[in-house]
């Protein structure tokens, strides 16, 4: 349980140079299971940041608790010097409440595994519904800018289709796109191609690169596209049993890892043909 | 033997009788479907849901007769029975139209609740335009066989006096010595009536099935 009021962390400072998500001594438990265990990282503004790690080790349940889709149990999560997992309270924190969250998790989208699409919607209703009932888009701004989104991840023609009626890389297309029309500073990507049949996967990253070239979305990305986490990201977060395993560029980290565990997890995703 | 002279004779009155019972069935049901929505929804909020649930409990596991007399008699006499017929048809079935949205709701992948959340939607949008739609959908046959049954339990309102299809045909069998007759139309009426529709909750099932 968290505490209802923690003394006020000197928390970074929304300025230059500054980072823009702070992880601060963040554990996260479920039951008895300890997930993550006085985690520690931050991550910059417009940086593009791969977790990796085995199957259990906490990577998803980090995305979400960005997403705000989890609590933490203990320590603070920052977005721009701000709490985010807790609200100010007097001199002191409490935790966060569902109005205040709400506020807060505009900044972040998030892309799923399972795409999570809305059956009852066209792909145009998918796109516009947040931002014509969160932001107040007009109605024509929304549908336009729904088709320039559609037209970045090649699905210009496929505006007025439901999503049942996509393949599975085309639903992860139109997902993206979904997240992005609500102009998030932070993208969470979770493994946003294992669902796919192999033959549709490049399809995918190759929108993401594009994303990654054109715009200064900062990006975290939970993957085991090898490949596709050396071309992008400025760094590679190798997690283990809810903490960092080790770290580094992903030259680095691809080429010449140091840590046993980081070497034994690459060999098995190689193995897997992944 | 059958006496046809007789039968076109109640028709009309059997006919009205029917019409009420009609009447009293839609109305009755366009309280469950509405009550039976807002009740599910509350049972997701924590300590009112509970309260709701027990209170639900309670409308199931008593027979429909008993709390259409006891509201009878304990509700002013300026209220009609018609009122009371359908406000506890209503309310009664109410109690398992909200079984039929829960399970429905419930059917929602948890997965459509979490990127409601991630895009900021509010509670109103989640439910208005994502989960209900969704859960409704799926539900819709179970809510059109309640409505069949509420058809079938109309009669009952027989006990307070509403001059539905077997009042009528109560008073006339009596009067004319011909209570086989009369039942025999009214079985006859009814499923003239409950065919049609059920073929055509058939029909809905078959297309909101299909998805
Ligand atoms: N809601 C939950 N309740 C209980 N255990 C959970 C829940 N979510 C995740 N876990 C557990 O937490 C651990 C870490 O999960 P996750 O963050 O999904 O790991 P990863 O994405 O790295 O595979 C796993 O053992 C998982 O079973
Ligand atoms: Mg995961």
């Amino acid at each position: 349980m968290p505490p209802s009021e923690t003394p006020l962390h000197e928390g970074p400072q929304g300025v230059e140079g500054q980072p823009l998500i702070v992880f601060d001594q963040v554990v996260k438990r479920f039951g008895d299971l300890t997930v993550l265990d006085h985690l520690d990282f931050q991550v910059d503004p417009g940086e593009r940041v791969t977790l990796i790690g085995p199957s259990g080790s906490g990577k998803t349940t980090i995305l979400r608790l960005l997403m705000t889709l989890e609590k933490v149990t203990e320590g603070h999560i920052w977005v721009d010097g701000e709490p985010f997992s807790h609200m100010p309270r007097g001199s002191g924190l409490a935790p966060a409440s569902e109005s205040y969250l709400r506020a807060k998790r505009r900044r972040v989208g998030m892309v799923f595994q399972q795409f999570n699409l809305f059956p009852n919607m066209t792909v145009r209703q998918n796109i516009t519904e947040a931002p014509i009932h969160v932001l107040g888009t007009p109605k024509d701004e929304a549908n336009q800018r729904a088709s320039d989104l559609l037209d970045l991840v090649g699905l210009g023609e496929k505006i007025d289709a439901h999503p049942t009626q996509l393949s599975g890389g085309q639903q992860q297309r139109v997902a993206i796109a979904r997240a992005l029309a609500m102009q998030p500073e932070i993208l969470l990507l979770d493994e946003v191609t294992s669902a796919l049949d192999p033959e549709l996967v490049a399809g995918v990253l190759d929108v993401l690169r594009e994303i990654a070239e054109t715009t200064d979305i900062t990006m975290l990305c939970v993957t085991h596209e090898m490949g596709f986490a050396r071309d992008v990201s400025h760094r590679v977060l190798m997690f283990d049993q809810g903490q960092i395993a080790e770290e580094g560029h992903p030259d680095q980290i691809f080429g010449d890892p140091r840590e046993e565990r980081t070497k034994s997890f690459l060999r098995s995703v190689l193995d897997n043909g992944d | 033997m059958w006496d046809f002279e007789f039968t076109l004779e109640v028709m009309p009155d059997l006919l009205e009788g029917l019409w009420i019972t009609v009447q009293a069935t839609v109305m009755g049901y366009l309280i469950a479907l509405a009550l039976g929505l807002a009740i599910a929804m509350v049972r997701r909020v924590p300590y009112a849901g509970g309260v709701v649930h027990a209170v639900m409990e309670f409308i199931r596991t008593t027979p429909l007769l008993v709390q259409l007399v006891f509201v009878f008699l304990v509700a002013p006499s300026t209220v009609s029975g018609m009122t009371i017929g359908v406000v506890v048809l209503g309310v009664h079935y109410s109690a398992y139209t909200a079984e039929v949205y829960r399970s429905g709701i419930e059917g929602v992948a948890k997965g459509q609740w979490e990127a409601a959340r991630a895009l900021s939607l509010p509670a109103r949008r989640t439910w208005g335009a994502i989960v209900l739609p969704q859960a409704i959908r799926k539900v819709i046959p179970a809510l059109g066989n309640y409505l069949i049954a509420m058809f079938k339990d109309t009669p009952l309102l027989f006990a307070i006096g509403v001059a539905e299809l077997l009042t009528q045909a109560q008073r006339l069998g009596a009067a004319n010595f011909r209570v086989v007759e009369m039942y025999t139309l009214v079985g006859f009426l009814f499923l003239i009536v409950s065919i049609p529709s059920a073929i055509l909750i058939r029909r809905l099932e078959r297309r909101y099935a299909a998805v």
